[in-house]
């Protein structure tokens, strides 16, 4: 019998709409405007900070709706951002410094929802407020830096093999080293010499006989610039946990590019100063002889300074700075002969003559590692920013065991975590390539909200329109294509929610509205071919089947080309054009579902099979 | 209900000359106006800063520009932005300033020397190479579509009909692009995206149509090619009207309540979908058939006769 589907169809159907919704429903539960609290380095959270914080807030009479020790992070949420903010001052006066407080919007996905892995959809800057930074990686000085890297690692190269040269230059414009030497002899024998130290050199004849031209290899200039930006990356993921932002993103974007995205942050300035402060590096013996406990009642040696470690120990460190952090040109954490974690740090040429000659005489004494960072305090200067504030750790000491050299390491690492971190903050006190702000988005918070507001309205007024225009041409069956409609708009809804990168924008509403309107498209060919079976003399069971066979063809064929420029604009497009694009995308897909399988199962359930002398279209 | 109920084709075809000739002369206008008006580009490709700030009274725009001024922002566009409390300034790139700090200089400066103290709503800044890489994507991904499109059209059609798709796209974006540059509505990211849309859209509605020509050269065996086409764009007319109906109707409610930051998008769309729908019945088709479109063009592959197929078809 035509126009008949077995039951198990309508349970698929009926399935997916049910997951769709569920996944969905969280989005209907406003979220909670909320405070993070977490601790920084060394530091840990525990229930009694909890119940300090939430004493503190109800002595000053903010409600908080709850505040819950998860994951080592305390999370408040509060009825409104007035109190959030209010309660944020309080936490930073009651908590110090140790502690990052940082605004946040929590779900308040229902337990029940929440247990099966429901969550909202993910709200683009545009509609939740927070500030966007497009950074790009300045490739040209991290490629500089290495040309004169390479000058003066051939010039101890070649006079530790004797050959004298009467120049070895960099030429910045043309990406190169230019060496000149005295004899056709010495070309050759500097040649071979240099390439066997590194394979990745390219050797091309210069104007005259005695010259030639160094360069490197494509993939070692691709690995300094991978390498550059990997440790902005790196610096900038360390950084952005200071500022205290709850979900930030720093994610790479092409070849030299970085994202950053920071939600909820309004303070564009301070965010900005964090990311832009310069981070450093020193290595210092340590003074063994010098009496700690004098220096820690203010009594230090003339020739030393007092610093902390990590921990809080303190530590005496000579005055006299063996090597600053500009010439590490690689840290690694890795495993020794024993797999006892260790770092392995590589130097530059002069780096390497600097802290041999140091640790000459050195050998038996401890060398502490210092990192130094710049970091805006609560202290506000005239120009109204933060005060920044040079903050000084020992994030290392370790016996020398040897003359050290270019190639070195840092053994008797507790674990493989601490190895890695070491290697991180080594690096990133030797940042390479600067970087620049060439792109921001601030969103205020009330524009956000505004935004939010206005997509809904319209996608309600557009989709009541639609529905009420359906209705009035199509009578019984334009009731079946709203329901389409909404079954589609669950869909939408629920797959944006499932999909873990799809991220709701302003645009990203303009395309729901959108393919609420172009949604009915397929549900109207169907129709009219419908409409045209009929005239044409069909019975209402032909006119069903080949209305839909017929239609089905050009459906398909009409919305993969619509498909394609989806596809295309989510290449190719960044931030909200993508945003934009995966709702087009998912709208078609399940636009084609719902109007093609979903009305199908309900026409021919109404009207399929059964003796109907007309139908209602 | 019905729209239309023809009991004859209409005559589509026979005024396929003067149509194209008023679509040459669109194109031609626009691209004039591209000439000598040029695209009034917005922020996203030119850089430069946007501020967007709210007030709680309607704004004061010449205290506004006045402090501006002062402050050293003398080439600032100060103008309202949706409502009277909200009002955008925009300031060109610069190089004599740090770009990335100005928009936050800008609303201490206001803050400081107005009465009424001002909310941050936006603030934008585009560097200079941004926007020309955004310039060369979006040009990029269109041509990337349109060849898609066109690749897809043949393989699915015929190449007549693929050049005709492809022609009434670049008609659609050439004349959208114009009105923006007569009226000099702002071109930023979203518009981009509409045309983008745009695109999609069309080729659907051109689509459709040709689905049905190639239906109707089967059908219609001893008609002319101009009817039968006729033929075609008459059956699927409902359809046409009606989908461009729908959509017209949610794009105006986008319009009027979607906030003035989807306005051009909005716009867009609106201008584009009614120049679509007339391009898909009159440039893509009537180019098909200027072409040469015949009806052995259309014809699926003769199918191929097997052995003893005829004896099993006696039985």
């Amino acid at each position: 019998m035509l126009n008949q589907n077995p039951l198990w169809r309508y349970f698929v159907v009926i399935g997916m709409l049910l997951v769709a919704l569920v996944y969905a429903l969280p989005n209907l539960y406003p979220e909670d405007p909320a405070l993070n609290i977490s601790a920084t380095r060394g530091g840990t959270v525990s229930e009694l900070t909890r119940a300090q914080l939430e004493q503190s807030f109800s002595e000053a009479n903010v409600a908080a709706k709850s505040v819950a020790l998860e994951n080592g992070q305390i999370l408040a949420r509060f009825n409104s951002t007035e109190d959030q903010l209010q309660a944020r001052e309080i936490a930073s006066q009651v908590l110090g410094s140790s502690f990052v407080t940082a605004l946040n919007l929590a779900p308040a996905t229902p337990d029940w929802l929440a247990a099966i892995g429901a969550s909202p959809m993910k709200l683009g800057l545009d509609l939740r407020g927070g500030v966007h930074f497009l950074m790009a990686v300045d490739m040209k000085a991290a490629l500089d830096k290495n040309l004169n890297d390479m000058v003066q690692t051939f010039r101890t190269d070649l006079r530790e093999e004797k050959i004298r040269y009467r120049n070895v230059q960099a030429d910045l414009a043309r990406g190169l080293v230019v060496l000149s030497l005295r004899s056709v002899e010495d070309v050759a024998a500097a040649e071979a010499i240099l390439k066997n130290r590194d394979r990745e050199l390219v050797f091309t004849a210069g104007p005259d006989e005695l010259t030639v031209f160094v360069s490197i290899s494509e993939i070692r200039i691709k690995e300094i610039r991978e390498y550059a930006l990997e440790q902005n990356i790196t610096i900038i993921r360390n950084r952005v946990n200071e500022i205290g932002v709850a979900e930030p993103l720093v994610q790479r974007q092409g070849s030299d590019r970085i994202v950053v995205q920071l939600p909820g942050v309004q303070d564009t300035a301070q965010a900005k100063e964090i990311l832009g402060a310069t981070a450093s590096l020193e290595f210092r013996l340590v003074d063994e002889e010098g009496d700690l406990s004098a220096a820690l009642d203010g009594r230090v040696p003339p020739n030393a300074e007092l610093y902390k470690t990590r921990d809080g120990r303190p530590v005496l460190l000579e005055k006299r700075v063996m090597l600053t952090g500009e010439h590490i040109t690689g840290a690694s954490s890795a495993f020794d002969e024993y797999s006892r974690p260790q770092v392995s740090i590589k130097l530059d040429a002069k780096g390497g003559n600097m802290l041999s000659a140091a640790t000459r005489d050195a050998i038996g004494r401890r060398m502490a590692s210092v990192f130094i960072e710049y970091k805006p305090g609560t202290e506000i200067g005239e120009d109204g920013n933060p005060v920044l504030i040079k903050q000084q750790e020992v994030i290392n000491d370790a016996t020398i065991q040897a003359r050290l050299g270019r190639d070195f390491r840092i053994t008797g690492i507790s674990s493989p975590g601490e190895a890695q971190n070491l290697a991180t903050l080594l690096r990133a006190g030797a940042l390479i390539a600067p970087i620049q702000i060439i792109e921001e988005r601030t969103i205020g918070p009330s524009l956000g909200k505004e935004n939010i507001e206005l997509g809904t309205t319209a996608i309600q007024w557009g989709m009541v329109c639609v529905l009420i225009f359906m209705v009035i041409y199509y009578k019984a069956f334009g009731m079946v294509a709203n329901l389409a409609l909404v079954a589609n708009l669950i869909l939408i809804v629920g797959v944006m929610s499932m999909i873990p990168g799809a991220t709701l924008t302003l645009p990203g509403m303009a395309g729901i509205v959108l393919t609420v309107g172009m949604a009915v498209d397929a549900n109207v060919l169907i129709f009219e071919r419908i409409r045209e079976e009929l005239a044409d003399g069909r019975s209402v069971q032909q006119a069903i089947h080949h209305g839909y066979d017929r239609a089905f063809a050009t459906i398909a064929d009409s919305n993969i080309t619509t498909l394609l420029v989806a596809l295309i604009l989510f290449g190719i497009g960044t931030g909200p054009v993508k945003g934009f694009a995966v709702t087009l995308a998912i709208g078609i897909l399940t636009s084609i579902f719902t109007a093609v399988v979903g009305t199908r199962l309900l026409v021919n359930l109404f009207w399929g099979g059964r003796r109907v002398q007309s139908l209602p279209i | 209900m019905r729209i239309f109920s023809f009991s004859q084709p209409l005559g589509f075809m026979r005024l396929k000359w003067p149509a194209i000739a008023l679509s040459v002369l669109l194109i031609l206008g626009s691209l004039l106006s591209f000439a000598t008006k040029g695209i009034n580009w917005g922020l996203d490709f030119t850089g430069g800063t946007v501020i967007e700030i709210g007030f709680v009274q309607p704004a004061d725009l010449p205290a506004v520009r006045q402090t501006l001024t002062s402050a050293g922002y003398g080439d600032a566009v100060v103008q309202l932005f949706g409502t009277s409390r909200d009002v955008l300034i925009r300031i060109p790139l610069r190089t004599d300033v740090d770009q990335s700090t100005l928009g936050d200089n800008v609303i201490k400066a206001l803050n400081a020397s107005l009465t009424e103290p001002v909310t941050m709503r936006r603030i934008e800044f585009v560097g200079p190479s941004v926007g020309e890489e955004l310039k060369e994507d979006g040009g990029l991904a269109m041509l990337v579509a349109l060849i898609g499109i066109l690749l897809y059209v043949t393989m699915r059609f015929e190449w007549r009909l693929s050049v005709g798709a492809v022609m009434a796209l670049f008609h659609d974006v050439t004349l959208t692009m114009g009105l923006f540059s007569v009226l000099q509505l702002e071109f930023d990211l979203t518009v981009l995206a509409a045309i983008l849309a745009l695109i999609g859209y069309s080729i659907n509605d051109t689509i459709v149509v040709f689905d049905r020509i190639r239906e109707s050269f089967r059908k219609l065996r001893d008609t002319s090619v101009d009817d039968t086409i006729n033929d075609a764009i008459t059956s699927t007319l409902n359809r046409t009207v009606i989908t461009s109906l729908t959509t017209v109707l949610v794009l105006v409610v986008l319009f009027y309540m979607g906030g003035a930051l989807i306005h051009g998008f909005a716009t867009a769309l609106l201008f584009g979908i009614a120049i679509g729908t007339y391009s898909s019945i009159y440039v893509a088709s009537a180019i098909a058939e200027i072409l040469g479109i015949s009806r052995e063009d259309m014809l699926p592959p003769p199918p191929i006769e097997k052995e003893g197929e005829n004896t099993d078809a006696l039985l």
